[in-house]
């Protein structure tokens, strides 16, 4: 049938495993007894109303937010708490932003070339080489002398997924990647994340764009006042919600 | 006017004060860093004593850490920053531990000015560089650092013209600057005092004006954009 299916049935095994992660900021419950299973090879997208702890989820899974109890694997590794283990672990982990957050001081190349000069000990001229084939991957190989300030904010986030695949990451997080972007380039980025999946990338993706989810996803997870309320392949969830609370969320969101 | 300057080896003592300011700036420059950098370190301990650090330098009149570092370091405790059988001992070593005192006192300044450059960065550069693996010695120095000090300019100036006026005070410990010569030259001149404090104010204008500007220009030109 569709590509998802086909998708579907090559999963491997289970890379990134939640069990009952709890997290409070103050008195707020934000994150309640996730339980979440990532396979190889599969594209989770994370959708729910403002506030519902998603973002909040895609940051601890590689503890750019700490939770108190419950535990994260990756690749059954528990996820370490501090020091050079957390980094090496993080290496592993790309993670594309909200808002982008490419290092303002350095430019196009040098930002793709960081991780894996200082992280992965990669000799520059191989880094340099590598990355050039990923700017061109992403469409932004003519900016690669310019500094971020420079580029749109499409451009600046396809150079941002750029230099998280110069890690070469068994997973990729996406916080919210096109929320910060004007309209008309929100399908660019969303373009080459749909590519990204189709390559066969574990991804992790939190967002709004339900064209999306819908074209790309193996799965949806839908999330409600920090609990995971519902979760399904994007056919089923779309089409044919079981929860109240997610009826109620298509039904405001897809009724234009 | 020349009379004075050559009676008073006037350029000699302008000559010791340009000293004092380049060997001050740079062991202050070094200093305030290592402490801004226990300041902003996950590391309790680290935070705590560079906390001190500042509390301790900043809050001190300057004029005591100079006095102490002769009488205290020197006297009492025996401190040797020169080779003892030197003909100009007591010279150098007065010499050296005014520049210990100026960089000492004025590296509190320049740690709290590379602090106020790290609030100029955004929370999400350290948090990119923390989710590509880097480890926080590397993302000190490839990330935070390089961005605060862009941001910190303006205020590492101002620190250094304070440091250069400053070099005043250590005529309490007899080295020979410039403050140095004028209460000489106040003591044997007391005639043409008005023109010996205007040679003083120029001279120090001509000093520090030149800094302020270069500052103004760099901050501008290596300004990060976002």
């Amino acid at each position: 049938m569709t590509d998802t299916t086909r998708r579907t049935e090559g999963l491997g095994q289970p890379l990134v495993v939640l069990k009952d992660v709890n997290k409070h900021f103050g008195d707020l419950h934000v994150l309640k007894d996730i339980n979440l299973t990532v396979r190889e090879g599969e594209v989770v997208v994370v959708i729910g109303p403002s506030g519902s702890g998603k973002s909040t989820l895609c940051r601890t899974i590689n503890r750019l937010e700490t939770f108190e109890s419950g535990s994260i694997t990756i690749k059954g590794v528990e996820l370490p708490k501090e020091g050079k283990a957390l980094a090496k672990l993080r290496a592993d982990v790309g993670m594309v932003f909200q808002s982008f957050n490419l290092f303002h001081h350095k430019t196009i190349l040098e930002n793709v070339t960081m991780g894996p000069v200082k992280v992965r000990k990669m000799k520059p001229a191989e880094a340099k080489e590598h990355a050039m084939k990923l700017l061109t991957r992403v469409g932004v190989e003519h900016q690669a002398n310019k500094y971020p300030a420079q580029l749109s904010g499409g451009q600046q986030q396809r150079v941002a997924i750029a230099r998280s695949l110069a890690m070469n990451p068994t997973v990729m997080l996406f916080d919210e990647p096109t929320s910060a972007l004007d309209p008309e380039m929100i399908n660019e980025v969303l373009d080459v994340m749909t590519s990204l999946a189709h390559s066969g990338m574990t991804m992790i993706v939190v967002t709004h764009e339900m064209g999306f989810a819908r074209k790309a996803a193996d799965r949806v997870v839908f999330m409600s006042d920090g609990a995971i309320v519902e979760e399904n392949t994007p056919e089923e969830f779309f089409t044919n919600p079981q929860s109240a609370r997610a009826k109620d969320f298509l039904g405001k969101i897809l009724t234009h | 006017m020349l009379e004075l300057i050559e009676r008073f080896d006037f350029f000699g003592a302008v000559g010791l004060t340009l000293w004092l300011t380049l060997w001050g700036a740079i062991l202050a420059f070094v200093l305030g860093t290592i402490v801004a950098i226990m300041r902003l370190s996950p590391v309790k301990a680290l935070q705590f004593a560079g906390t001190v650090y500042v509390t301790a330098f900043r809050n001190t009149p300057l004029t005591l850490i100079v006095i102490a570092s002769n009488l205290v370091l020197w006297n009492q405790l025996g401190l040797q920053l020169a080779p003892r059988d030197s003909a100009s001992y007591i010279v150098d070593t007065n010499i050296r531990l005014a520049i210990l005192s100026l960089a000492v006192y004025h590296a509190a300044f320049v740690c709290e000015a590379l602090r106020s450059g790290v609030n100029t960065i955004p929370v999400g550069q350290a948090e990119a560089a923390r989710s590509l693996g880097l480890t926080f010695a590397q993302n000190l120095r490839h990330i935070i650092l390089p961005q605060a000090l862009r941001g910190a300019i303006t205020p590492l100036g101002n620190v250094l013209i304070a440091l250069t006026k400053n070099t005043t005070v250590v005529t309490a410990i007899g080295v020979a600057q410039v403050s140095h010569s004028m209460a000489r030259m106040i003591e044997f001149r007391s005639d043409v005092i008005i023109l010996i404090f205007g040679l003083v104010a120029i001279t120090f204008v001509a000093l520090t004006l030149p800094m302020g500007m270069l500052t103004s220009w760099l901050s501008q030109r290596l300004a990060v954009r976002r």
